[in-house]
């Protein structure tokens, strides 16, 4: 299910009046699957402009992206973000405000027959340990519920790579290490690739099998821990 | 002294401001109850003839307008509002702003203006047969405008904007995340639109939408020179050919339900419209369209605004031009009735301003509790809801009574306070209130209270406070509230046409009787300066609304 990630020498940039601006140069990175990684740095180091540009929120300006055997992004190639069988969590949740937790986790199932998107519903609030939220409006649901709905919103398609924007970061202390932990486990046990972009080291720790350390736009070194 | 309310610490308004502020309530309120008392309490027999024969006929027109025209305003409204919101297109940066711009021309001047460019003898035909190479209209003629469709067309494409204006205001301030989680689970741009964008939109939607259907139903001109019998129209011609008062008040009391279920529809879109935009967020970013699709972008959002402005307003330039050069200069009866517009629109201007003033004045000053005074604030606003001829039939019973009290007191002939214009000056203050109301409340609460508490710790009374203090500050909100209230005064029709004085027109009413004559002579210069007048506003408003927020670039948002 879960796929292996390739970007090679790519360059991210936007445009300004004054032509275009590079954020991010020659980054390379390979991921197996299963792996989870993180990109870990400062603010405005480009960690989320690469992360955006997985997602297909940004064009590639050289090299390339590649998950598994399709290529994503080239200078040449851009695939639209909903055929790339890639799932993101926000940093905001970016839960629909008009729809319940269990529509929320349904949005993105609207291939499958009404039975199928049922059962994987009830299956990924199951996962997440919100199985009797399903009803609840996001408003209705605290920071860390929200944060397990927007998981299981990512999940729920079943993506080949699941990219995680800052996921800790609205939540306080506690709920936050508790989090961290669960939602290891629950990719993990899923055998999910993943990548993770955060400026907190200790989830980055506790999180990521390899952390690439960013400054400026590239990878200054890549640590891998002994979570694996 | 009042601790622990809205504004903690503020000393209420003296019993004078609470007095003022009730009478102005029940003084918007006067015409409503009046006509409930003449529709039900001149007997039930009096509805038999009238329910056979004019109000289904002309409830089901005015449905089938409204229905008309609200698919239409929703079309428009919200299909450019994305087009502009959402992608960047050749023209983009004037188009935002001008597709405000019908809001500048009243519906009776479209119709005015589209009744002479679509004749069948006239300018465009003209040209469409001379294209297909016709030489005749009987060999060729698009439809006749005077028809339901066509007063549907006309009144979509000027009130369009109502819908424009919240859905932008809408779709600028949805974070732009939500449409990229849709996009992450399998969505395409359409689909992300249709399945995000839009239901979240949708109370915006709804408050837009009753604003472009209240201007419909308060709507006399359009609807009367294409022919179309609305409710409207119905009292209109119940009062003054018939004059049937309790008639005209049963056909009123018909429409205040419409009314009612609109201002419903509006009330609960604004309750629903706190979705989303709790935090700041990054807005959605234009994208940018190439080739053919950005043409084809640029025409769609410029269409409504040819149609809806730039067509009719060329069309009262040239005809204005024509009419000057042919010499003759501008008659004496319309200078006069540009000096009677002037004139009511600056009465109406200074007693609405007033009125608003002490209306939010005294129910800042209310503290917690059962608040009576922002509750009358509440009915004090409502007059924008009533359409004008429903307003006048319902003033014109208790402003006869107290005419006819006020000549037996004091052995005056005649009607005083009509023949003076009171009763008009009253009636467009009523219906404008809520602007000023509005404006100056929203000025209000932006003053701390700790300024009026420093003041009255330096010894200044409340009405001292008013003047030296909030006044001042209060400058910008009481000279926007008039500037709006002035234009919209002197583009009133229906209520003037049935509450002025004896001989007395304005230019409203001047090209009112020059389109139902069907002699278009001055008309159009009449016209030109009320839409001239009416661009003011309109620029307001594109500059606080639609002010494009700096675009901020940052190279990383973590």
């Amino acid at each position: 299910m879960s796929s292996s990630l390739h970007l090679e020498s790519v360059r991210l940039a936007y445009d300004t009046p004054r032509g275009p601006h590079t954020v991010v140069d020659d980054f390379s990175l390979a991921l197996a699957a299963g792996d989870i990684a993180c990109l870990f740095g400062p603010s405005g180091c480009g960690k989320t402009t690469v992360l955006r540009a997985i997602a297909g929120f940004e064009p590639v300006r050289a090299g390339s992206i590649r998950l598994g055997d399709a290529l994503l992004s080239s200078s040449q190639i851009h695939l639209p973000p909903e055929q790339r069988r890639v799932g993101m969590m926000f940093q905001e949740y970016a839960l629909f405000p008009h729809l319940s937790a269990a529509r929320n986790v349904a949005f993105g199932l609207r291939r499958l027959p009404r039975a199928a998107q049922r059962e994987r519903v009830a299956e990924m609030l199951a996962l997440v340990g919100l199985a009797d939220a399903a009803e609840r409006y996001p408003h209705e649901l605290s920071g860390g519920q929200q944060q397990r709905i927007a998981l299981a919103r990512a999940l729920a398609p079943s993506p080949a790579l699941l990219l995680l924007d800052e996921p800790f970061s609205n939540l306080d202390g506690g709920t936050r290490e508790r989090l961290t932990a669960q939602v290891r486990d629950i990719l993990k046990q899923a055998g999910q690739t993943a990548i993770l972009v955060t400026h907190n080291e200790a989830e980055a720790q506790a999180m990521a099998d390899r952390i690439g350390v960013m400054h400026g736009g590239r990878v200054t070194h890549w640590q891998g821990t002994a979570v694996a | 002294m009042n601790i622990g309310g809205r504004y903690g610490g503020l000393q209420a308004a003296g019993p004078a401001w609470r007095c003022a502020s009730f009478l102005i309530a029940l003084g918007v309120l006067a015409p409503v109850l009046t006509l409930a008392w003449l529709a039900f309490g001149s007997g039930v027999g009096h509805w038999g003839p009238l329910f056979a024969h004019v109000l289904p006929q002309a409830a089901l027109n005015t449905a089938l307008l409204l229905a008309g025209v609200g698919t239409l305003v929703l079309l428009i409204g919200t299909g450019c509002a994305w087009l502009v919101t959402a992608h960047d297109f050749p023209g983009r940066g004037v188009l935002h702003w001008a597709l405000l711009l019908p809001l500048a021309m009243p519906t009776y001047i479209v119709a005015f203006a589209y009744l002479d460019l679509l004749h069948p003898i006239g300018p465009v035909q003209g040209a469409i047969r001379w294209m297909l190479g016709f030489d005749s209209p009987r060999q060729f003629r698009l439809p006749d405008l005077r028809s339901m469709p066509g007063a549907i067309f006309v009144l979509g494409f000027v009130l369009y904007p109502y819908v424009y204006m919240t859905a932008r205001a809408m779709f600028m301030t949805q974070p732009a995340h939500l449409m990229e989680a849709a996009r992450m689970l399998g969505e395409s741009r359409r689909g992300a639109f249709f399945r995000v964008a839009l239901p979240l939109a949708r109370p915006a939607l709804a408050v837009g939408l009753s604003l472009a259907l209240l201007e419909t139903l308060n709507d006399i001109g359009a609807s009367e020179f294409l022919g179309v019998n609305t409710l409207t129209v119905a009292v209109y011609t119940t009062w003054i050919t018939r004059s049937d008062l309790a008639g005209a008040a049963q056909i009123a009391c018909a429409m205040l339900f419409m009314v009612v279920a609109l201002v419903w529809l509006e009330r609960s879109g604004r309750r629903h419209q706190r979705f989303g935009s709790a935090q700041r967020m990054r807005a959605v970013q234009p994208r940018r369209l190439r080739g053919g699709a950005a043409w084809a972008a640029t025409a769609a959002a410029a269409l409504p605004v040819l149609i809806g402005f730039v067509a009719p307003a060329l069309y009262l330039v040239w005809e204005s031009a024509k009419r000057l050069r042919q010499g003759g200069g501008i008659s004496q009866g319309l200078l006069a009735s540009l000096g009677n517009t002037l004139a009511l629109a600056a009465g109406v201007t200074v007693a609405a301003v007033a009125a608003g003033l002490v209306v939010a004045w005294a129910a800042r000053t209310q503290g917690s509790g059962i608040n009576r005074a922002r509750w009358q604030a509440r009915v004090a606003t409502l007059g924008y809801a009533v359409p004008g001829t429903v307003l006048a039939i319902g003033l014109l019973t208790p402003a006869l009574a107290f005419d006819a009290a006020l000549a037996t007191a004091f052995g005056w002939q005649g009607l005083p306070l009509m023949a003076a214009g009171v009763v008009l000056v009253v009636a467009c203050t009523i219906r404008f209130l809520a602007m000023p109301v509005g404006g100056i409340e929203a000025g209000l609460s932006r003053i701390p209270p700790a300024i009026e508490q420093a003041s009255r710790l330096l010894g200044e009374t409340t009405g001292g406070t008013l003047r030296r203090v909030h006044l001042p500050l209060l400058r910008p909100a009481l000279a926007a509230g008039a500037l709006l209230v002035f234009v919209d005064a002197m583009k009133e029709l229906p209520a003037t046409l049935l509450l002025r004085p004896a001989n007395f027109d304005t230019l409203a009413t001047w090209l009112y009787a020059e389109a139902a004559r069907g002699t278009y002579e001055e008309g159009a210069i009449a016209a030109l300066a009320i839409v001239l007048a009416g661009l003011l506003p309109v620029v307001l408003l594109a500059r606080n609304q639609l002010g494009t927020p700096a675009a901020t670039f940052s190279p990383d948002t973590p």
